[in-house]
């Protein structure tokens, strides 16, 4: 097991360099540059300003630059936020990216797999089909448009929650975000859940078990679960991707000072350092949590083995 | 089955429990918009309210809080509430005594001697001394601080020079003739000039904590500031929080306690905010919402003209534009810029027939046929159209080049088929993202007309003027006219306002006749204020001190 950890550590090393490699000269292939501005700058102090921030170096010479600095932990200042470095950026960012993002994964897997295994065991009852019809719009209602309606019901109209912002930090700042970022995957894991839920408790192992006169609820919980759980597991991946670029949109519009807005600005910005420092975090992250999925299932499945 | 059912449904109970809890209660502190009842401003409509916080929307992240390094107008509008320069500005706009108490002007008008309030501290309690302002100068106009606003200082004595590393900082026209004195000269009369001292790259920064902390001198807890506020706290893009500056020489008069300043980059978002009562004033707000904003809450408009021009260019220095000001001027008049006020952006602005919005001390020009009636406009342009060689068998094919934004499509559009209704012009839009359109603009190679808008820097007609000289910042059309250059230049310097504005409004006359732009409106500020903000007077630049604003009881 520890050995399978360190190859697939090492083994990310190239994924990681391909993903730098590629952000960094495509960010700078964009057309436009950080401070071409309405009206242009005297061109002594465009070339002052890009002399201070090595942009006027031959491009193979910056990216070794810039590793350079990414194995000393530097992602660099940012040219956008004069008074930040990348690095401090991120590191104000992240946390509350990081709150909004595992409550909305924690939300949608408290209420996925509850209503996904309540469908699986009602099976064509009404409740089965509300819960699906409603997943399916869950799914297919994006989360720019959803947001909005949330926060005008309950911010604009009842004015129980904010309309937006981070405030002091409180659970109330966070409710709206996070619901809006976990409506699709509840939706998602609900559907996977009522499915893999309808398989498992078919199958030999579970007839075998209520042959045994085991208690249902045992035989749910012990029996049950923990394979139907499989499907949801290997979507934890894909869903915390999800829940990341969905932050991106979510945070824009609840006005929350998470990592998806400074990759928005920074890309729109032509900030290349703020943009690479994001994509270079959130890729060792995307990375990582593929491996904890990886390592999950060989605790879930008895039949997968790392050697 | 159903023992078990209840057994999933238990989390999802106990979240739904948890979210409920956590929304019972706060009505108190978070009063719905509809259920306010109170009169505003208690019974004499004047009483103040007990918590004097001002939480303005302010667009995008504030790109510095450091005076001499900052652009854009969400950095300046927190650091004219935390510096003070030697002016200030009144709420009406007009010039006052800010840092200097009072000032000298030579009778050349090229020396200005700027006496200081001896009473001015900084946040920390030191006092502001002539050596602080000499300091500051000097460092906005040093390469090493990178500004990029050092133009603002430039009719200086080796301004210039300074700013493009060529002298040191030292040579610079600034000298402490005392600790309260200071002296600043000029290589030539310039009459705006008090107006240049309110830009923020003419602010004083406290020398100690600059060489204390470098750039982290503006962190909360590092920044120290001469305004009547002081930095309390910064969160990156959520907000930024100001508190009274107790030191402040006129911190008696100062109402407010404390001034947010939020983050509003999604304009939408910005308007539901504030209609949720987080927000006691709006940046800006969405040009769709302006028809429900008229039904709904036109009495909390807070709508003034701007000094800043909506304009396209055309590109001199290509077919079909090169050399041809018929078809510039036919392209111009065909356009009813009444429509495009009145219908597609319709929140006030007004239809532009010169280059130079209304300012201090100029007589706006406008192209003779601004005083004709549209169908007499458009009769012209067809003779133009066709003296220009075109015809409805050979009419112009061009582009219209726009950076993407909602309402510069729809504005677009209507021009584009105001030229296909009155001349038959085949004009196709095109959009662009904002620093590639800029890319392309600036290039001059693949547009034909082009989408611009121009903010004034400080409040004088030379801040338009100077942009179309030859090879100007902002002059993406290529345009180049020795005579225009050269009453420009003479305006500069011209010491007689007078005869000054006379030479400026000969240049916008040769402007108007070769067309290289052709202006469509001026802009106005479209803020959204509760009825609860004293203080707030409108003004050209829109520029306001959050000093001169209270709460009032609601």
């Amino acid at each position: 097991m520890l050995r399978y950890t360190l190859r697939r550590v090492l083994g990310a090393i190239p994924t990681l360099l391909i993903l730098i490699a590629l952000a960094f000269f495509m960010i700078r292939l964009a057309p436009g540059g950080p401070f071409d501005a309405e009206r242009a700058l005297l061109p002594e102090i465009e070339a002052n300003l890009r002399a201070t921030y090595h942009l006027d170096e031959p491009l193979p010479m910056q990216f070794a630059r810039y590793l350079g600095g990414l194995v000393r932990g530097d992602f660099g200042p940012s040219f956008q936020y004069r008074d930040y470095t990348v690095t401090e950026l991120i590191m104000t960012g992240f946390p509350v990216s990081l709150r909004i993002g595992l409550g909305a994964m924690v939300v949608a897997l408290l209420f996925g797999v509850s209503v996904g295994s309540l469908a699986a065991l009602r099976q064509n009852s009404r409740t089965d089909y509300t819960v699906m019809a409603m997943s399916m719009t869950g799914i297919s209602i994006p989360n720019f448009v959803m947001a909005p309606i949330l926060i005008l019901i309950f911010a604009v109209y009842l004015g129980w929650l904010p309309a937006g912002g981070l405030g002091d930090g409180a659970i109330r700042n966070l409710i709206l975000p996070v619901v809006s970022l976990a409506l699709p995957q509840i939706a998602y894991i609900a559907r996977l859940t009522r499915g893999s839920m309808i398989e498992v408790l078919r199958s030999p192992f579970i007839r075998t078990a209520k042959a045994q006169g085991l208690p249902q609820a045992k035989i749910l919980l012990r029996h049950a679960l923990k394979p139907a759980l499989l499907p949801i597991v290997s979507y934890l991946g894909p869903a915390t991707a999800a829940v990341i670029t969905g932050s991106v949109v979510i945070e824009q519009i609840f006005g929350v000072p998470g990592l998806g807005r400074f990759f928005v600005q920074g890309a729109l910005n032509r900030d290349y350092t703020l943009v690479m420092g994001v994509v270079v975090f959130y890729g060792v992250l995307i990375v990582f949590a593929n491996l904890l999925v990886d390592l999950a299932y060989a605790w879930l499945d008895p039949k997968v083995k790392y050697a | 089955m159903s023992r078990y059912s209840i057994w999933f449904a238990t989390p999802a109970l106990i979240v739904t429990c948890a979210l409920v809890a956590c929304t019972g209660g706060n009505d108190a502190d978070m009063p719905a918009a509809a259920a306010r009842s109170a009169p505003i401003g208690g019974a004499t409509g004047m009483e103040l309210a007990e918590s004097q916080v001002l939480r303005w929307g302010n667009g995008s992240e504030p790109q510095s809080l450091d005076p001499h390094g900052a652009t854009g107008s969400p950095s300046s509008n927190i650091q004219r509430d935390l510096f003070e320069g030697l002016v200030n500005e009144a709420p009406n706009g007009d010039l006052e005594p800010g840092a200097a108490a009072s000032w000298d002007i030579s009778d050349d008008g090229v020396v200005y001697t700027f006496h200081l309030r001896p009473d001015a501290r900084w946040s920390n309690g030191d006092p502001v001394t002539a050596e602080d302002w000499v300091f500051s100068l000097r460092r906005s106009l040093d390469p090493a601080t990178l500004s990029q606003y050092t133009f603002i200082m430039s009719p200086i004595v080796n301004a210039d020079a300074v700013a493009a590393g060529e002298l040191p900082t030292s040579e610079l026209g600034v000298r402490a003739i005392d600790d309260y004195t200071l002296e600043i000269t000029l290589h030539s009369p310039t009459p705006y000039f008090l107006g240049l001292l309110t830009h923020s790259a003419t602010y004083a920064v406290h020398r100690p904590s600059v060489e204390a902390h470098g750039n982290q001198f503006t962190r909360a807890g590092n920044l120290v500031s001469n305004g009547a506020f002081m930095l309390e706290d910064w969160v990156v893009q959520s907000h930024i929080k100001l508190v009274r500056n107790l030191e402040y020489w006129d911190n008696a008069t100062t109402t407010l306690d404390e001034v947010w300043f939020y983050v509003t980059e999604d304009q939408s978002a910005e308007l539901r905010r504030y209609r949720a009562d987080e927000l006691d004033i709006t940046y800006t707000v969405p040009k769709r919402q302006v028809a429900w904003i008229d039904e709904n809450i036109s009495d909390e408009k807070a709508f003034a003209p701007y000094l800043a021009t909506y304009y396209y260019g055309f590109n001199v220095t290509r077919p079909p534009f090169k050399d041809n000001p018929q078809l510039r001027r036919a392209l111009s008049l065909a356009v009813d810029r009444e429509i495009i006020t009145g219908q597609v952006t319709a929140a006030g602005e007004v239809p532009a027939y010169g280059w130079v919005p209304p300012v201090n001390g100029y007589v706006g020009q406008q192209m003779p046929e601004a005083a004709w009636t549209q169908e007499e406009r458009n009769t012209e342009a067809r003779r133009l159209y066709a003296e220009a060689g075109y015809s409805g068998d050979n009419p112009l094919r061009t582009e219209i080049m726009y950076n993407t934004q909602e309402d510069h499509r729809r504005i677009a559009l209507a021009v584009a088929a105001m030229w296909k209704q009155v001349l038959g012009v085949e004009a196709q839009i095109l959009n662009q993202e904002w620093k590639v359109f800029l890319d392309t603009r600036r290039q001059m190679v693949d547009t034909q007309v082009f989408r611009s808008g121009w903010i004034g820097d400080y409040n004088d007609a030379n801040t338009f003027a100077e942009l179309l000289v030859t090879g100007g910042g902002i002059n993406n059309s290529g345009y180049s006219n020795a005579d225009y250059d050269a009453l420009v230049r003479q305006a500069a310097r011209e010491s007689d306002l007078g005869a000054r504005a006379g030479l400026l409004q000969d240049a916008e006359v040769i402007l108007l006749e070769d067309m290289p732009i052709m202006p469509i409106y001026f802009y106005v500020t479209s803020r959204l204020k509760k009825p609860w903000v004293g203080g707030y007077e409108p003004n050209i630049m829109d520029h306001h001190r959050s000093k001169n604003f209270y709460i009032l009881k609601h």
